[in-house]
C-alpha cells in the first residue's frame, strides 16, 4: 500500500498554517521584540542589543542573576538526582524480570505525568508544611526531583529496551560479576539513554513554574518565579530577552537531547 | 576410571518453565576433549541444556557436574565454562582486543598479561591485524571468530556453542566448521555444540547427542547416527532414508527377520527395543542398488528423476503405493531410467535397519 499524500487533502495548507501560527507567532514575536530598541513593547523603534545588556547590567541585573544561579543550581541538581533514580528503576522494570508491584511500580514512577501539576504543587506544599519543613531551595529542589524521574525514566528506559540482555550474559559468562556486568557493559551502552534523560529532566526542572512558585517560600526566586514577578509590574522589554535567553537555553538543550538518543540509536 | 575422563556429566535433568517441561530428565556424558554437539530441531530443548550449562537456567531436577564438581550452587560467573553466543554478544563498546581480553581482566590478570594472551588467542584465529578495531567495522566472520577467541582467552574446562555458524552464510559456514574442528583439537577443550543443522553435526563432531521434545533420542558417533539410527526420529532427521511398514518375524540377537512388502523376505539388523508385529524399517537411498525387473528383494516403477550432478536421484514407487527414495551414482554407462520403468531394487546387506518405533 502506497503511503497517503498528506497534502491533497482540501484545507491542508490552511490547517498548517494556523497551526504554525498559533504555535510559533507568540515565541517569534517576543524573539523578535527583544531586539527592539524602543522601551514600548509594541512599536518597533530599530534593532538593539540594549535589552540583553539590560538583563545583564541594569537594575534587574541582581534579582535575575541570583534566580539564574538558583535555577541552574536547582536543576543540574534535580535532574542528577532525576537520572540517578530513574537509572536505577530502569533497570529493575527492565532487567529484574516479572516481580509483585511492577506494573504498580510503573505507574507510580509516571504518576507525576498524569497527576494534575496543580494538585502536585498544592499537595507538595501541604506535605512540606505538615512534616514542618521550611519552605525554601531546599523544597524546590526535593519537589523537582520527583518531577523530573518520569521525564528522565522514559529515554533511558526506551534505551534499555533496545540493549538484548546478552550483553550481560556475555560478561557474566566471562567472569565479571553481576555488579561489574552493570558497571563495564549495560551501564556505557546506556549512557546515550541516561544522557538524554538528564538533558530532558534538566530542561524540564529550568522551565517549572507552577510547582515552584508554591513551594519556593518567601523571598528564593527561580528565573520562571522571576519573570513572573517582573510581569506582575508590568511588561518590561528586558523581559522579552531574557525569555529568548531561556528559549534558546532549552531549544538546544532539548535538540541535545534528541541528537543523542538518536545516535545512540543507530550505533545499535 | 575408565579412558575417558568425564568433563560434563548431565544427569537426569528436567527443566521446567512453568507447566511447560523443556527437558524431561536428560542425561550424557561429555568427555574430555571430544567435540560433542547437541543436534534436534527447533523448540527440543538443545539450547536450554547448554543454557543450563553455562548457568543462564537453573535446572528444576537432576544435576550437572563438571570433572565431577555439581556446579548447580554456581552463577555463572563463577563457572569455568565460556559460551560463543549465537549473535556473538561482542560488546560493542571495546575493541576486538579489549573483548578478548576482558574474561581474563575479569579473572584477576594483569592489564598486561590479559592483553598478551589475547593477542596470543587473536592469532590463534588469525585475526591478529584486528585488534584495535571495534566489532561493529568487522564482518560476520571475523566477528564469530572474535567471539570464538572471547571464550577460549580465559582457558574453559568447556566450551559452549549457541548455534555459533548460523548467522554466516553458506560458503563461510563450510570455511568455519574445518576452522572450528581445527581449533578444538589443537586446544584440546571440550567443545559442546549446539546445532539444528544435522551435516554440520555430522562433519564436525566426535559424538551427537539427537533431542527432540526435550529427550534424547539417540547419543553415539556420526557413523553409529547415521548408520544404526534407533528409531524414526533420528533415521528420518539425520540424512535421507527411506522408512517402510514392515511385518517382523522375529527378531533376536540384534537381528530381524522381515517381510517386505512384494513378500521377499530380509534378515536385517535391529534396534535395541525392536519387536515382532508391525515395525518401521530404514533403508539409505544411497544403499540401494537399481537392478533388471525381477531381480533384487523389491519391485519399484520410475516416478520422476531428479538430476544432482554427481547423483541421479530416483522417485519410486513401491507396488503397495510406498514411496521409495534412491540414489544411484551419475556412472557414464548408466543411463537414466526412463518414467514407468519398472526395476528391481537390491537392498545391501546391512544397509536396511529395524527401528525401534
Amino acid at each position: 500500500m502506497a503511503t497517503t499524500d498528506l497534502r491533497r487533502f482540501t484545507g491542508f495548507r490552511a490547517i498548517t498554517i494556523l497551526c504554525l501560527v498559533v504555535l510559533y507567532a507568540p515565541l517569534v514575536i517576543v524573539a523578535v521584540y527583544s531586539f527592539n530598541d524602543s522601551t514600548s513593547i509594541t512599536r518597533w523603534g530599530g534593532f538593539s542589543f540594549k535589552w540583553y545588556a539590560d538583563v545583564f547590567t541594569g537594575p534587574d541585573a541582581p534579582k535575575f542573576r541570583a534566580a539564574a544561579i538558583n535555577s541552574f543550581t536547582i536543576a543540574i541538581g534535580a535532574a542528577t538526582c532525576a537520572t540517578a533514580i530513574a537509572t536505577a528503576a530502569a533497570v529493575a522494570m527492565n532487567r529484574a524480570g516479572r516481580f509483585r508491584g511492577k506494573t504498580a511500580s510503573l505507574a507510580l514512577i509516571n504518576l507525576p505525568l498524569m497527576v494534575p501539576e496543580i494538585v502536585t504543587a498544592v499537595a507538595s506544599l501541604i506535605f512540606f508544611i505538615t512534616i514542618g519543613f521550611k519552605t525554601g531551595l531546599m523544597t524546590i529542589f526535593i519537589a523537582h526531583i520527583v518531577f523530573c524521574i518520569p521525564f528522565a525514566y522514559l529515554p533511558i528506559s526506551a534505551r534499555m529496551q533496545s540493549i538484548p540482555d546478552m550483553y550481560e550474559q556475555a560478561a557474566m559468562d566471562l567472569y565479571a560479576t553481576p555488579w561489574e556486568a552493570f558497571r563495564l557493559v549495560l551501564l556505557p551502552l546506556m549512557v546515550p539513554g541516561i544522557l538524554s534523560g538528564f538533558l530532558l529532566a534538566f530542561i524540564i526542572s529550568l522551565d517549572d513554574f507552577l510547582i515552584t512558585n508554591f513551594v519556593k517560600g518567601a523571598g528564593v526566586e527561580t528565573l520562571p518565579t522571576a519573570i513572573f514577578g517582573s510581569v506582575k509590574q508590568g511588561i518590561k522589554p528586558n523581559i522579552m530577552a531574557i525569555s529568548t535567553l531561556l528559549l534558546g537555553v532549552s531549544v538546544v538543550f532539548v535538540t541535545l537531547s534528541w541528537i543523542i538518543g538518536r545516535a545512540g540509536q543507530s550505533k545499535q | 576410571m575408565n579412558q575417558h575422563s568425564i568433563a560434563v556429566d548431565v544427569d537426569k535433568v528436567v527443566k521446567r518453565y512453568g507447566s511447560v517441561t523443556a527437558l524431561h530428565g536428560v542425561s550424557m556424558d561429555i568427555r574430555e576433549g571430544e567435540f560433542f554437539t547437541l543436534l534436534g530441531p527447533s523448540g527440543c530443548g538443545k539450547t536450554t541444556l547448554l543454557r543450563c550449562i553455562a548457568g543462564f537456567e537453573d535446572v528444576s531436577e537432576g544435576s550437572i557436574r563438571l570433572h565431577g564438581e555439581d556446579i548447580a550452587p554456581l552463577p555463572p560467573h563463577k563457572r569455568p565454562v565460556n559460551t560463543v553466543f549465537q549473535q556473538y554478544a561482542l560488546f560493542p563498546h571495546m575493541t576486538v582486543l579489549e573483548n578478548v581480553a576482558f574474561g581474563l581482566l575479569r579473572r584477576g590478570w594483569s592489564a598486561m598479561d590479559a592483553n598478551g594472551r589475547a593477542r596470543e588467542v587473536l592469532a590463534l584465529v588469525q585475526l591478529s591485524d584486528f585488534a584495535r578495531r571495534s566489532p561493529g567495522q568487522l564482518s560476520g566472520g571475523q566477528q564469530q571468530r572474535v567471539a570464538l577467541a572471547r571464550a577460549l582467552a580465559p582457558g574453559p574446562q568447556v566450551l559452549l556453542l549457541d548455534e555459533p555458524l548460523s548467522a554466516l552464510d553458506l560458503k563461510l559456514r563450510q570455511a568455519v566448521r574445518v576452522e572450528l574442528k581445527q581449533i578444538q583439537r589443537e586446544t584440546g577443550i571440550a567443545f559442546v555444540f549446539v546445532t539444528h543443522d544435522q551435516e554440520e553435526a555430522l562433519t564436525m563432531s566426535d559424538r551427537i547427542a539427537v533431542m527432540s521434545a526435550g529427550h534424547v533420542q539417540q547419543i553415539g558417533t556420526p557413523r553409529e547416527i547415521y548408520e544404526a539410527p534407533v528409531n524414526r526420529f533420528v533415521a528420518d532427521f539425520i540424512g535421507e532414508t527411506n522408512l517402510l511398514e514392515v511385518e517382523v518375524g522375529s527378531v533376536s540377537d540384534g537381528m530381524a527377520d522381515i517381510a517386505l512388502p512384494g513378500g521377499a523376505r530380509l534378515t536385517c539388523p535391529a534396534a535395541d527395543g525392536a519387536q515382532r508385529g508391525t515395525g518401521h524399517l530404514s533403508i539409505r537411498p544411497e544403499r540401494i542398488t537399481p537392478a533388471p525387473a525381477g531381480a533384487g528383494s523389491l519391485q519399484a516403477t520410475v516416478e520422476d528423476h531428479v538430476y544432482l550432478g554427481t547423483d541421479i536421484q530416483l522417485h519410486m514407487r513401491l507396488s503397495d503405493g510406498e514411496a521409495m527414495v534412491v540414489r544411484m551414482q551419475n556412472a557414464a554407462a548408466a543411463g537414466i531410467p526412463e518414467r514407468g520403468t519398472v526395476l528391481g531394487l537390491e537392498v545391501e546387506a546391512g544397509a536396511a535397519r529395524l527401528l525401534a518405533d
